[in-house]
């Protein structure tokens, strides 16, 4: 089939999902805290922005405004006041309370606004597309996509190379005893880390609900995407996760044009193929760990 | 005075009584048939099988350290063979269900090969990825039933009451047995093994421990009767569907059971079971607040008290049903008891 265009739609597709992915890769960088509510937060971002919506009748890009500082929030009381309790004593107490996290944000959200999916509505973007060729076109709103992805991961490299919080995060993630005995206050430093980490799930999971519907139960899916975003780049790497997110978007988009059935399922394959080939990853040279 | 010998005590009276206890329980259970009606069955057939995976999950992540959240694989796996075998190869339903939690081990072992590939919480995600795939791959192959799923005719075909009957003594055995197994498993060398990796994977490897072999073997025990378990609970159900036999809520079920109840004991999974039925007979109606809930109870727990439900009722005065610990107790009257089997560490577990 048309395999150009696939790949050229799976390489837009795989921006959304580096989005997602840079949270989880952060959270885990810093902190070692694997979160398995990632893909619940997300949609929790979605539907602020609903409400933002409906409510006070905003565009969906520009409800960011609202949910990115409500997301940043959110974030930043969650580690302080529950996660930062669970990270002594072993990976089992974060991964409980995450995934306990999980159970209870699915159906409250349930509770809230119903099992029905629902959408975010931007107007003429989600259809408009420049055709390259007659077989290929491209989407204004994947484009769009990519571009904040982009922006968004170039933005984190900065400010983890440039600003002194940056340092803070690499030097807690390299050696979290020696960067505590460098004065390093832990609590707030993994408060604000999972602050900005939901402030870029916010961003994605805004997108994630222009581009396609949603529903309370949709966040393991959203999870485990990124994780294999962040596997298939390798652990650690900003522009690795988004090379990760990438190979994904291709390898869906061509596992739908086999059967629909397959494009989950083809992104998965990959992913166990890199495990099995690449385990650090295929963006990351393989001395490193 | 005579030099003092010593012998090594592994029962406790509290071990003894539980003993005593649970023998009366579950030869009252096995004779329940004769008494009760097919609503109470099916509800202990449930509850038999609850306690089962999560004495599954607890050997894993309590004892292996192997934080799974993808063993809903192998109660899907389990339900699927069961099919296949009663339907497809003509073996008689009941025999098919051992040999099912059998295929299912045998699955886990390459699969372990995979998921063991990653650490901590990448490993639990990836165990869910791996259940995924399972689930997927099952539902777009038309021949097992795709996405709608198969109903296991050659079990309908048996008499109603012989049917359930049957399913809930296997429940019970399968229940009985997989809590034997990993009491047997704890307190032999494997369970020495366990205990040292927990308590310092790096020493315990030094020390001449087999980490990887340990965990495997773990791995695939705990797969086989999670098989086991779901190719009792579809015995029971008839008709398989892909989603919801791979639903990650078994996994999430069998957490909060054994959280609640208390991790890394063998009385915790039981508890927590008992616990969660009672929440979920009297709160069943409250249908997601009932859920909120109950995430809610294990969040707390975790935080405020790790060690759950038996952990809080035990711990001013140590009860150990199940006694893993060696105990030495030394003899000053000079009698040489009979000593079998030196202990190779006279102290060890806690």
């Amino acid at each position: 089939m048309d395999l150009l265009n696939n790949v050229v739609q799976g390489l837009l597709l795989g921006g959304l999902y580096a989005l997602f992915a840079t949270g989880l890769s952060i959270i885990f960088g810093v902190m070692r805290l694997v979160n398995l509510a990632h893909g619940d937060l997300s949609v929790i971002a979605a539907y602020v922005a609903l409400v933002a919506v409906d409510v006070l009748g905003l565009n969906p890009f520009l409800s960011l405004v609202l949910v990115v500082p409500v997301m940043f929030i959110l974030g930043y009381g969650l580690q302080r006041f529950v996660l930062n309790h669970t990270l002594e004593g072993g990976p089992m107490p974060p991964l409980l309370v995450t995934f306990g996290l999980s159970i209870i944000i699915q159906n409250l959200l349930l509770e809230i606004f119903s099992a029905d999916s629902r959408g975010l509505d931007a107007g003429r973007i989600e259809d408009a597309a420049i055709t390259v060729t007659s077989r290929l076109a491209v989407g204004w709103f994947p484009m769009l996509t990519l571009v904040v992805a982009v922006t968004v991961l170039a933005g984190l490299q900065l400010f983890l190379e440039r600003t002194q919080l940056g340092r803070g995060f690499r030097a807690t993630s390299d050696d979290q005893r020696a960067a505590q005995l460098m004065g390093i206050d832990n609590r707030h430093l993994y408060s604000l880390a999972l602050a900005i980490a939901l402030a870029t799930v916010a961003v994605a999971g805004v997108f994630l609900g222009i581009r396609t519907t949603f529903s309370p139960s949709v966040g393991p899916t959203r999870l485990i995407f990124a994780y294999e975003a962040v596997i298939i780049g390798g652990l650690g790497s900003l522009w690795g996760t988004l090379a990760g997110g990438m190979v994904l978007g291709v390898a869906q988009t061509i596992g739908a044009q086999l059967s629909p059935g397959w494009a989950v399922l083809a992104g998965h394959l990959v992913f166990l193929a890199v495990l099995v080939f690449r385990p650090n990853g295929l963006f990351i040279r393989q001395a490193a760990v | 005075m005579s030099a003092s010998t010593y012998r090594v005590v592994r029962s406790s009276r509290a071990s003894r009584i539980g003993l005593a206890v649970g023998a009366l329980l579950v030869a009252g259970l096995a004779v329940l048939p004769y008494a009760a009606g097919s609503g109470t069955l099916r509800t202990l057939i449930s509850f038999l099988t609850l306690v089962t995976v999560a004495q599954m999950w607890n050997l894993l992540a309590g004892y292996a350290g192997l934080l799974s959240v993808g063993q809903q694989a192998y109660i899907g796996l389990g339900a699927y063979a069961l099919w296949v075998l009663a339907d497809e190869v003509g073996v008689h339903p009941f025999v098919a269900v051992p040999l099912a939690g059998l295929i299912v081990g045998l699955i886990a072992l390459p699969t372990a090969g995979l998921a063991f590939r990653l650490r901590g919480g990448y490993f639990a995600i990836g165990t869910w990825v791996i259940a995924e795939v399972y689930r997927l791959v099952i539902a777009n192959i038309q021949a097992v039933g795709g996405g709608s799923g198969v109903t296991i005719t050659a079990a309908s075909h048996i008499a109603r009451a012989t049917r359930q009957n049957v399913t809930y003594w296997l429940a019970l055995a399968v229940a009985v047995g997989t809590i034997g197994l990993v009491y047997g498993i704890l307190r032999s060398r494997l369970g020495l093994a366990l205990t040292a990796i927990r308590d310092d994977e790096t020493s315990a490897e030094s020390l001449g421990v087999h980490v990887f072999r340990t965990k495997l073997w773990v791995y695939v025990l705990s797969s086989f009767g999670c098989g086991l378990a779901g190719a009792v609970i579809y015995l029971n159900l008839l008709r398989i569907q892909p989603d919801a036999a791979f639903s990650v809520n078994w996994t999430a079920l069998m957490i909060f059971v054994v959280v609640i109840g208390g991790v890394g004991t063998i009385e915790g999974p039981i508890i927590g079971a008992i616990l969660y039925f009672i929440l979920q007979e009297t709160l069943a109606d409250y249908g997601s607040w009932y859920l909120i809930l109950v995430g809610l109870v294990a969040v707390v727990i975790t935080l405020k008290a790790p060690r759950g439900l038996w952990g809080l009722l035990t711990e001013r005065r140590p009860v150990h049903v199940f006694p893993l610990q060696r105990h030495v107790r030394i003899d000053a009257s000079g009698e040489i008891p009979p000593v079998s089997g030196r202990p190779r560490s006279a102290c060890a577990d806690e």
